[in-house]
């Protein structure tokens, strides 16, 4: 077995240099190969109908699908298993897919990277991972979006809607970007009423309609009357909200169908912007972009119209932060700042710019958020 | 008119042609539910071979998708055996993946050969106490194992996923918790230039040891009469309490092992991705196989096939994931309805061959082969 | 905390109760009318997902959401049915089949219902029992689930016919002994067949409650194993209806317990706090149970307490 073992790496490490080396030339060669039709593969931990995390990334694939030249296909309900592995490896192998993308953060390391070492000349593009220079191969990268700035305007417009001045904020897991958007959102009704508190509820999963049903319900019988959240589909939690009478801010689509009157605003992805880019650089044969990110600016994330119940303050004031943002003159994190537990995190006189790596890995809850990181 | 002569061949073919009519039925009932959705049949069939079956990424991808599953089907198939019905396999398989994590942070300088058994050992005792825990339950305190260790198994997995992502956790994990990744030295490679990690060799290997177990071994039989019969078995002698228990704790450790050997082949640290419900599918092969350790190989590769397929099915037609678990459910219904026909197809086989028999008055009389009254 | 607090929170405590436990009383339930017949369904799981479905589609096509209770209980029905002839035939395995109609219902709910997990559909209306009062959590708590009343009542109903009807003593004698029941003349088979498709139809008024009432959506989650323990309710209940009431009730609050903890700002070990329910249920049995007594008010003819 420890020959195997080691004939194993060999062969990896074979496998690696190779790719580098074939690196440029396999680019060279799309090149050549530019306008003809490519197969893309999307990989989906979720159901595509999620009202979530996951139809943001379907409805952009949707869009992908109308481009010319391009020839998409999906998979859902893909586990963070040897599963994944073997359905990229089958998209590449059974469908020809020249570049795949694998949306589920638990895809990066080990399932994307193992796959990529014996696939150098398919592109890899991972939403939500930190693809590192020299660290990670070539011919794979990772994109995201600051969609915390959404969150920020979220807390703005909720900090106008609450009369309890308590907000609430159902969380699946203490990670680094579910923490950065619970801050953002805190931060962003701070900075309209400091006596603003959020309370947070994990419910230690993904998906898992009962108890996030049950979270909203807890959270708003200890008064709380607005509520925002991380988890893939918010619908039960947007429609648990609407029927307790309180307002809901919406997160990864917008939910505002789904309660009209109760929607105040929400943060939704718009991962169209970077599917293009990634797909134009794969189409024309140009280096596969590794690391690529956005907010409001770069059009990687978009917040939902207003609803009925926003004030003409609140569209105002957010209104003028956002055009700050969009500006590129606004930041969240800037010094001096507090975590919850009285630790200074962010000292006086530094910000944190959105590019960042620091806020993406992120381990602390602001002053201010009821709840342990 | 009964037989009069004892043969066993017809009652052996029944075995094998009675599950494989079944599964055709459910072929066919899966194709016209595709067709109903305006699918086509013939199309889904063909994919579910060459997805399954049709050429060697196809293999790798159902024998990679069957190796956990032969373990985990382990886990139900042996405490049945006992007389014990456990559905908890996946608690066990996931606190066998976190003890193979965990280990080398305890002891550390573990590597090599020697140091995969130590992990894989660590995984096969944490699994094989915990279901051990179910039969002891049921033996001391009379609780039912069923519950007791579907109970336990969301318990583990509670508490797996609160070290994870409480005190075991790798800062170093951001938006995965995990725990400290395992090192190169500690992990379980493919089998040679195979998309098969190791992990297949130790589930054909368990399925072997344990049929050689329950078949040839006193001890293997003695568990076999506490199933087929606890009162029995006390009053032979039997130290029915601790086969019982020993039966769930070898159960519990193959769960157990194939936790480990996902942490060291596919997902080098313990996170939430170990659960993946592989504990729960292994109950469906367990029963298909009539819990028959030999039987769980071609079940657990007959379901791997399944899921290798469904993800063609998805791309190609754009079908459900959920038709992969309709065409299981339809199989195994049908495969388990099938039973009711045990002994119809044999019978008619032994009337037709009396028949002949009594037309040809000079035959010998067939004898029944040796060894195969095992 | 004041007085007035702590009757908020155990108030909070009892909605939550009725809430989560719902579909809890209904399968429980179910199971308990299949079981006294000597059946064991475990496949109660699939009907839950699948009836959840059902009426979640019915109620969306006809926007009638009675329409919808009433699919969703043909719907448990019938996946009961299948169940209940397929265990008919002679030597097959109830326990097995259950698996397998488990993983049945789950699939084909999940194929199905694709195309309903968008859509909203009509709500099982809330009786708002709790308007006498000022408090906003004291009237929160108390609207309750309409099917709920009817879920006592059929708690009632079962406990009252299994000893006085004609029918209830039927199923129990079935259920205790196969041989005297055929000695008498009853189809085994008739009885257990008719319990079966019974306890699948109440099974999947628990569906409608999930996915009609609480969280009252339709998506793949949404049951998470709730079938499962609610079957393993039963035996927890010995079989005896009212008991699967507490059982539920009790499950139901557990399940608030942690979710209550953390909106009141105590957030430590919440997986574990999580997993309250089962460890109270498993804790309970090991209190409960005796290796002399374990069958305890269990049907004679069901395999699972031998």
């Amino acid at each position: 077995m420890a020959k195997m073992e080691r004939n194993r790496r060999t062969l990896l490490q074979g496998a690696a240099w190779l790719g580098a080396a074939y690196t440029t030339a396999g680019w060279r060669r799309l090149a050549e190969a530019a306008e003809a039709p490519i197969t893309v593969g999307f990989i989906y931990v979720g159901a595509r109908d999620d009202y979530g995390y996951n139809q943001s990334h379907a409805d952009a694939a949707a869009e992908v699908k109308k481009m010319p030249g391009i020839k998409v296909v999906e998979e859902e309900n893909v586990p963070e298993t040897q599963a994944v592995q073997k359905s990229m490896q089958g998209m590449i192998s059974q469908d020809g897919a020249t570049l795949l993308f694998p949306t589920s953060f638990g895809y990066f390391d080990p399932h994307m990277l193992a796959v990529a070492a014996k696939n150098p000349t398919v592109r890899f593009a991972h939403c939500g991972g930190l693809w590192t220079a020299g660290k990670h191969p070539a011919n794979t990268g990772s994109f995201f979006g600051y969609i915390d700035e959404a969150q920020y305007l979220n807390g703005v417009v909720a900090a106008h809607a609450t009369k309890s001045l308590k907000l609430g904020f159902v969380a699946a897991k203490p990670i680094p970007q579910v923490l950065r958007n619970i801050n953002a959102f805190t931060l962003g009704a701070r900075s309209v009423n400091p006596k603003i508190t959020t309370t947070v509820i994990f419910t230690g999963d993904w998906s898992m309609p009962v108890k996030e049903a049950e979270a909203t319900n807890s959270l708003i019988d200890q008064g709380i009357d607005v509520i925002t959240m991380h988890v893939d589909g918010p619908k039960v939690i947007v429609e648990t909200t609407a029927k307790r009478g309180k307002l809901v801010c919406g997160y990864h689509a917008s939910q505002a169908k789904l309660a009209p009157q109760a929607y105040l605003t929400g943060a939704e992805w718009n991962w169209i912007t970077a599917y293009k880019t990634i797909i134009d650089a794969a189409h024309t044969g140009k280096p596969h972009p590794n690391f690529v990110r956005g907010g409001l600016k770069e059009h990687f994330v978009k917040t939902s119209a207003y609803g009925p119940a926003v004030s003409e303050g609140a569209r105002k004031q957010a209104d003028g932060v956002k055009a700050r943002m969009l500006a590129g003159k606004f930041d969240i994190f800037t010094g001096e700042m507090k975590d919850n537990t009285g630790k200074v995190v962010i000292p006086k006189g530094t910000t944190l710019k959105q590019t960042d790596v620091n806020l993406e890995s992120m381990n602390w809850l602001v002053d201010g958020v009821i709840g342990k990181a | 008119m009964p037989s009069t002569v004892v043969r066993l061949w017809p009652h052996r073919i029944e075995a094998l042609v009675l599950p494989l009519l079944a599964l055709v039925t459910a072929l066919l009932l899966f194709g016209l539910f595709v067709t109903i959705g305006d699918h086509s049949a013939s199309q889904a069939w063909q994919l579910l071979f060459l997805g399954a079956f049709g050429d060697a990424f196809s293999w790798q991808n159902t024998l990679q998708r069957a190796a956990p599953l032969m373990l985990t089907g382990l886990c139900v198939a042996l405490p049945a055996r006992a007389g014990l019905v456990v559905i908890g396999g996946e608690g066990a398989l996931v606190l066998g993946g976190l003890a193979a994590a965990v280990l080398p942070q305890m002891v550390p300088g573990l590597g090599g050969a020697s140091g995969k058994l130590a992990l894989l050992l660590a995984a096969a005792v944490s699994g094989g106490s915990w279901i051990a825990l179910a039969g002891w339950m049921r033996q001391a305190r009379g609780v039912n194992e069923t519950i007791s260790s579907l109970l336990l198994s969301y318990l583990a997995i509670a508490l797996f996923k609160h070290l994870v992502e409480g005190p075991l956790r790798d800062p170093a994990s951001l938006n995965k918790p995990s725990t400290l990744p395992l090192g190169d030295a500690l992990q379980i490679g493919s089998i040679g230039t195979y998309d098969v990690h190791w992990g297949l060799a130790w589930g054909l290997s368990a399925c072997l040891v344990s049929a050689v177990w329950l078949a040839f071994t006193t001890h293997g039989f003695a568990t076999r009469i506490v199933g087929g019969n606890a009162r029995t078995a006390r009053l032979i002698g039997l130290p029915t309490q601790t086969l019982v228990i020993t039966a769930c704790a070898v159960g519990g450790a193959c769960a157990g092992l194939a936790g480990g050997i996902e942490v060291m082949a596919v997902h080098t640290a313990a996170n939430a991705a170990l659960i993946s419900g592989f504990g729960y599918t292994g109950i469906l092969v367990s029963f298909v196989a009539r819990h028959r350790p030999l039987a769980v190989i071609p079940v657990a590769i007959l379901f791997g096939g399944f899921g290798a397929a469904g993800s063609l099915l998805q791309r190609r037609m754009g079908l459900p994931d959920a038709s992969v678990q309709v065409l299981l459910g339809f199989s195994f219904v049908l495969i388990l309805a099938s039973d009711g026909l045990q002994g119809r197809i044999a019978g008619a086989l032994n009337r037709w061959l009396d028949q002949r028999e009594a037309r040809r008055p000079s035959a010998t009389p067939p004898i029944t082969p040796p060894g195969t009254a095992a | 905390m004041s007085a007035h607090a702590w009757v908020d929170l155990l108030l909070a405590m009892l909605g939550g109760a009725i809430r989560v436990g719902t579909p809890f009383l209904f399968v429980s339930l179910g199971e308990c009318l299949t079981e006294k017949s000597g059946r064991i369904n475990l496949g109660l799981e699939g009907v839950l997902v699948f009836s959840a479905m059902a009426g979640f589609g019915a109620a969306w096509l006809t926007s009638s959401v009675w329409l919808g209770v009433l699919a969703a209980g043909l719907a448990g029905g019938l996946l009961a049915l299948v169940h209940g002839l397929v265990c008919s035939l002679p030597q097959v395995n109830d326990i097995a089949v259950g698996i397998g109609i488990m993983l049945l219902g789950n699939g084909l709910a999940f194929y199905l219902g694709k195309p309903l997990m968008e859509p909203q559909a009509p709500q099982i209306p809330s009786l708002m029992l709790g308007d006498w009062s000022s408090s906003a959590n004291v009237q929160a708590a108390l609207h309750i689930n309409a099917l709920f009343p009817l879920g006592l009542a059929l708690a009632l109903l079962l406990r009252w016919g299994f000893t006085h009807t004609r029918w209830g003593l039927l199923v129990r004698m079935v259920g205790d002994s196969a041989d005297a029941a055929r000695a008498l003349g009853t189809s085994v088979n008739g009885v257990r067949l008719a319990a079966t498709v019974a306890g699948g139809f109440i099974a999947g008024l628990g569906g409608a409650s999930l996915s009609l009432y609480y969280p009252g959506s339709w998506n793949e989650g949404l049951s998470s194993g709730q079938g499962l323990i609610a079957v393993a309710l039963v035996i927890f209940a010995r079989w005896n209806p009212l008991r699967c009431l507490a059982a539920a009730l009790l499950f139901g609050a557990a399940g608030a317990v942690g979710p209550a903890l953390q909106s009141v700002g105590y957030g430590a070990a919440y997986q574990l706090f999580n997993a309250l329910p089962y460890a109270l249920t498993l804790l309970i049995l090991l209190l409960t149970c005796s290796p002399q007594r374990a069958a305890r008010g269990a049907p004679m003819e069901l395999g699972v307490t031998r």
